[in-house]
């Protein structure tokens, strides 16, 4: 009799949490679908990758290009652009970071790692601040103290590689992940 | 009858919160302890699968409107870029379209049981009438909703159906520009019917709150149509009839799954999935299937305002049924003779679907559809206004059963229970 008791409290208790097992599998199950559709969908994560013709930027010329909503510096240093930047020393930067989504997260701010051809620097256009989108500094309309740009909102400026010089902003404008694909285009993201 | 609550707080916390906002003494009293008559049949586990019908369409279309655009250059391609690019997108719009078909089908389903059991006779007449209002808020609803899409099928319907307005003397063609914001359908008219689609079923809601308190003043009906007597007549809702409704609410969401996935638009019309053009009439304009029966009527009608008062009033006519039906006896199950009729009602019903969803000059085995649906017009009215008043006053119902426990338990139930 105890024996006939023991097993029907058992079976019964199986059943109840195998059923409540199989109930939070299918709740998640349907769950899952109205989550998952906030997503990006397949046109936004189309839009993740955009490719740029670089063959019409002249020296000292930039473009913006809108990528993943943002604005994408698209610049073509001067030589002499260049070598200020190579020459400052990455220890005396407000952030020594690079901020490379090519490169590992701890890799300093020097002029090699903010572009992979020397020629081509390639920004997300987005002041480190509160996001405003800073004015480039050219030598016929000079923008800030560094040549390279000046944000107007808060009066953050950035250098010839885009780091950070003065003003409130606190990190490097960010290098997005890019890939040159020819020589005259670049797929960024 | 409820009769007084039976709830017992019995954490501090539920103490707490009893004397301040007692919903889990109201979800105790009618979901938990309700006595409910122990002879319920499937026919009376309809009402929740209706609930959960709601709660999907309500689910799956505010999930919609994060995508949808309700702008006329926009609106079809949306519903494309749901179907396509949205993740689950095709799952949450066939859930959403299937859906609203599952709703009217359960809600005739329902229907027919309350004209079956004779739910509508007193006391029941407020639950009836307040029935017919959500009914006819569906129907707004779910027109509202086919619009959305603005396919040829969406545009089209839309203008057939505010054109009726157009048939009410003196003031109709105001009205008719009132509706459509413009001198036809178009993107004005679609922006006013997604603000109205999304606007509806809040307001089905809060009314199907209304028909489940009135429900609760005099209690459910059953298929013998006669009161509970005792509490040997009752059992607690739950577990019986939570388990009951959850069990054929399965079979219910495997019928809807059927659809959604191998079938998702057998309800649909291919029309549909052509962009609205203004100036192509598609060469049959027909309603969703749920709407058909009425849309016949319409169209049995040669003409244009007559058309309109027998489609309307064929809805208005059943908020009298509670005083038309004159008979003691609220079951069919002990009226031969109604019985006989109720199964005729039903056959017009299907009949004038049939018809509805059938060009107007078609003909099946040499007879014009179109007399078709004027017989089962005149059916319809008949049964209402002649057929219900007459027969419960020269019928002779069988013999009532003693009480509800005395049918289902047997002689035992003369004895005393635990």
């Amino acid at each position: 009799m105890a024996a006939t008791t023991h097993d029907a409290g058992t079976r019964r208790d199986f059943l109840y949490v195998a059923s409540g097992a199989m109930g939070a599998v299918g709740v998640a199950a349907i769950a899952w679908p109205f989550v998952d559709q906030m997503n990006p969908s397949t046109a936004a994560l189309a839009l993740a990758s955009t490719e740029v013709d670089l063959s019409t930027v002249q020296p000292g010329q930039q473009v913006i290009v809108k990528w993943r909503g943002h604005p994408l510096f698209v610049r073509r240093r001067t030589p002499a652009e260049i070598a200020s930047a190579k020459a400052v020393d990455v220890n005396s930067l407000p952030d020594p970071l690079a901020y490379n989504d090519n490169l590992a997260d701890n890799a300093p701010a020097t002029d090699a790692n903010r572009a992979i051809k020397p020629e081509w620097l390639i920004l997300i256009g987005v002041c480190t601040h509160l996001g405003c989108t800073p004015t480039v500094s050219t030598p016929q309309m000079p923008e800030g103290d560094y040549g390279g740009w000046l944000c107007h909102c808060h009066g953050s400026q950035y250098d010839t590689a885009g780091r950070i010089r003065k003003g409130p902003a606190p990190r490097n404008l960010q290098v997005p992940p890019y890939s040159f694909l020819s020589a005259t285009r670049v797929k960024v993201g | 009858m409820s009769g007084p609550s039976t709830y017992n707080p019995k954490s501090g916390f539920e103490r707490w919160l009893d004397t301040r906002l007692p919903l889990p003494r109201l979800l105790h009293d009618t979901i938990h302890t309700f006595p409910t008559p122990r002879n319920l049949n499937i026919w009376y586990t309809f009402g929740g699968i209706l609930t959960f019908c709601l709660a999907i369409q309500i689910v799956t279309g505010i999930v919609l409107a994060m995508h949808y655009v309700a702008n006329a250059t926009l609106a079809f391609d949306s519903v494309e870029s749901i179907m396509r690019d949205v993740n689950y997108g095709w799952l949450i719009r066939y859930m959403h379209a299937n859906g609203a078909s599952m709703f009217f089908l359960a809600v005739y389903i329902h229907m027919f049981r309350g004209l079956y059991y004779g739910s509508y006779k007193a006391p029941r007449e407020l639950i009836w009438i307040i029935g017919v209002i959500i009914y006819l808020l569906m129907m707004a609803t779910a027109f509202f909703g086919y619009v959305l899409p603005w396919g040829q099928m969406s545009f089209w319907g839309a203008t057939v159906i505010t054109n009726l307005f157009s048939a009410i003397p003196v003031v109709g063609n105001h009205i008719a520009t009132w509706l459509w914001g413009d001198f036809a359908v178009g993107d004005a008219t679609l922006n006013r019917f997604f603000s109205l689609h999304y606007l509806l079923p809040f307001i089905i809601a809060a009314v199907v709150g209304l028909h489940i308190w009135a429900l609760h003043v005099p209690g459910n009906n059953n298929p013998l149509g006669i009161d509970v007597r005792s509490p040997q007549d009752t059992v607690p809702f739950h577990p019986y009839y939570t388990v009951k409704d959850a069990f054929y609410l399965v079979l219910f969401v495997i019928f809807f799954a059927i659809f959604v996935f191998y079938a998702p638009n057998f309800f649909g019309n291919p029309d549909n999935y052509q962009q609205a053009n203004p100036l192509v009439t598609p060469p049959d304009i027909v309603p969703e299937w749920y709407l058909l029966p009425f849309y016949a009527m319409l169209r049995s009608i040669p003409n244009k305002l007559l058309g309109v008062i027998v489609m309307f009033g064929a809805i208005a006519s059943l908020v009298f049924i509670p005083w038309l039906d004159t008979s003691r006896v609220r079951s069919c199950r002990f009226r031969p003779l109604m019985k006989q009729f109720f199964w005729a009602f039903l056959v017009a019903c299907v009949l004038l679907g049939y018809c509805g969803g059938q060009s107007v000059d078609a003909a099946r085995f040499g007879i014009p559809l179109v007399w078709v649906a004027r017989i089962a017009s005149i059916y319809y009215y008949v049964f209402f206004w002649l057929i219900l008043p007459i027969v419960g006053l020269i019928e002779t119902p069988k013999k009532l059963p003693a009480s509800i426990a005395q049918s289902v338990l047997g002689d035992s139930a003369a004895a005393p229970a635990e």
